[in-house]
């Protein structure tokens, strides 16, 4: 199958601190991966540093054969080809949701604006909130603007979505109508990787979970292995201690 | 002529007398003081900029450290920490006559140097200097406005594939210029007062009028009150104008 991310030995230092040690993986194309760990484990950085919001310390990231963190490389291009959804949504607050989602598309990729709000509604109605299109971020909930980022996301028409804790910023009734648009995706093909502690969606969606400690990548494995039989006594710790 | 007599002892024909030169003042006050403003505003973003340009990898590095970073700082600790008067002596009486001189300026000499000077001399000081002190001024309301919008939007528009020049005309400084729409007017209303300090070296404007009108008769309280309440309309409009700006840009701030 087509490899969209490999990372090859990826290191990240904050000064002294190291937040990863050498991190080897790789994302095929359609594969849903899950990644979980204690917090503070590097999880987070690992995924900022695939789109290259964080600068790497060592070894490479490539996506779709290409590094992310070479100096030649078009970090721009590289990014529009890959979707990240945050955990505080960071939605533009002074744009309508429709300016939101056809901003990218018409100034990166210079879609024509009427096929680019074309494109903006089928996403609204995908991710069920077509009737918000013209209001502010402001006006709606949190659940609500998750979901426009994820169509803000996809109006890039992505080769692969990173989730960053997508539902950790959110009321507990609100978790459901975001991890329900992100296994709506899954079973339409679309390759993810997942920072999550809805370990519940990780078992469903998942094909792959790797499990983070200490900046490490301590086991990774089908959803089975990890939640009902993990080799590690590190992941059993973490997990009794959050099941 | 018998003088009129407003309220027992305001010489309102003094001030109707100076009708026309009043007026010439005040158009010139309000010329001076757009000017200023837009000038200020161009040179503040890009100065604002400068301080805050950084760059991951060398050399690209050094060029924002020494290049940008450096120098605007020098350049804005000195217009902010000297006196605008001193500056708009220094810049009229020194400055310029080293660019614009007739027997050997750097930019322009000969017979137009000395025409430009004698017609337009105070008045370029004065934008220069004003210009230049309101940018040093502005540049702290673009820094201070930019570092306030939240790392999340820039983090989002660039993960989207936005350039960093996309991502600041897009998202950055329109959530930014409404925070900085107080402190903007703010700096005009100042700008608006400070421009009378130009008369020190003979423009014509409002301040300079007075003295005028006030040397010639030996009155003081009709020239002087009578601009008082030229500048506080003034700055009274301008104020109302930028609560107008802040109703506009306020859509969708939650804030």
């Amino acid at each position: 199958m087509d490899e969209v991310i490999r990372v090859e030995g990826l290191t990240k230092n904050f000064g002294q601190l190291q937040v990863l040690r050498g991190i080897d993986c790789s994302v095929r194309s359609s594969e849903v991966v899950c990644v979980i760990g204690p917090s503070g484990s590097g999880k987070s950085t690992f995924l900022r540093c695939l789109n290259g919001l964080e600068e790497a310390s060592g070894g490479r990231v490539l996506v779709h054969g290409v590094s992310v963190h070479d100096n030649s490389t078009d970090v721009d291009a590289l990014r529009s080809e890959i979707g990240m959804v945050f955990q505080r949504f960071n939605l533009f607050p002074h744009m309508t949701v429709l300016d939101n989602i056809t901003l990218a598309p018409t100034k990166v990729r210079g879609v024509p604006l009427e096929q680019a709000r074309e494109q903006a509604r089928a996403l609204l109605i995908k991710v069920g909130l077509l009737d918000k299109i013209d209001a502010y971020p402001n006006q709606l909930s949190g659940g609500q603007q998750q979901r426009v980022a994820i169509a803000r996301a996809l109006a890039m028409q992505p080769a692969i979505m990173l989730f960053d804790e997508p539902t950790s910023a959110l009321d507990p009734e609100m978790v459901g109508e975001v991890l329900s648009v992100m296994q709506t995706l899954a079973e339409e093909g679309m390759t993810m990787m997942v920072v999550s502690h809805e370990m519940g969606f990780a078992r469903r969606v998942a094909n792959r979970v790797l499990f983070m400690d200490e900046g490490v990548l301590v086991e990774e494995g089908t959803p089975e292995e990890i939640f009902d039989r993990p080799r590690e006594e590190r992941t059993r710790r973490f997990l009794s201690n959050i099941l | 002529m018998e003088p009129i007599l407003w309220f027992g002892w305001f010489r309102a024909d003094i001030i109707a007398e100076y009708g026309v030169m009043f007026w010439r003042g005040l158009q010139m006050t309000i010329l001076v003081t757009t000017i200023c403003i837009m000038q200020g505003t161009a040179l503040g973003l890009a100065i604002g900029l400068a301080r805050l340009a950084d760059a991951r990898h060398s050399p690209a590095r050094q060029i924002c450290r020494y290049l940008l970073r450096w120098p605007s700082t020098v350049y804005v600790s000195f217009f902010r920490g000297t006196p605008l008067f001193v500056q708009i002596l220094l810049i009229h009486f020194a400055v310029l006559p080293l660019f614009i001189n007739p027997a050997d300026g750097l930019l322009i000499s000969g017979e137009t140097a000395r025409s430009l000077k004698q017609n337009y001399g105070a008045f370029i000081s004065g934008i220069l200097a004003l210009t230049l002190n309101s940018g040093a001024y502005i540049s702290e309301i673009f820094r201070a406005g930019i570092q306030s919008i939240d790392r999340g939007q820039i983090e989002a528009s660039r993960s989207l594939g936005l350039s960093f020049a996309r991502t600041m005309t897009h998202v950055v400084l329109p959530q930014a210029f409404r925070r900085m729409l107080p402190p903007l007017g703010n700096n005009a209303i100042a700008l608006l007062k400070d421009s009378s300090l130009i008369s020190a070296i003979g423009l014509a404007e409002l301040a300079y009028t007075a003295r005028t009108v006030a040397g010639a008769y030996s009155r003081y309280w009709e020239p002087y009150l009578s601009i008082s309440f030229m500048y506080w309309t003034l700055t009274l409009g301008l104020a109302w104008a930028v609560k107008k700006l802040e109703a506009r840009y306020g859509r969708g701030d939650t804030r």
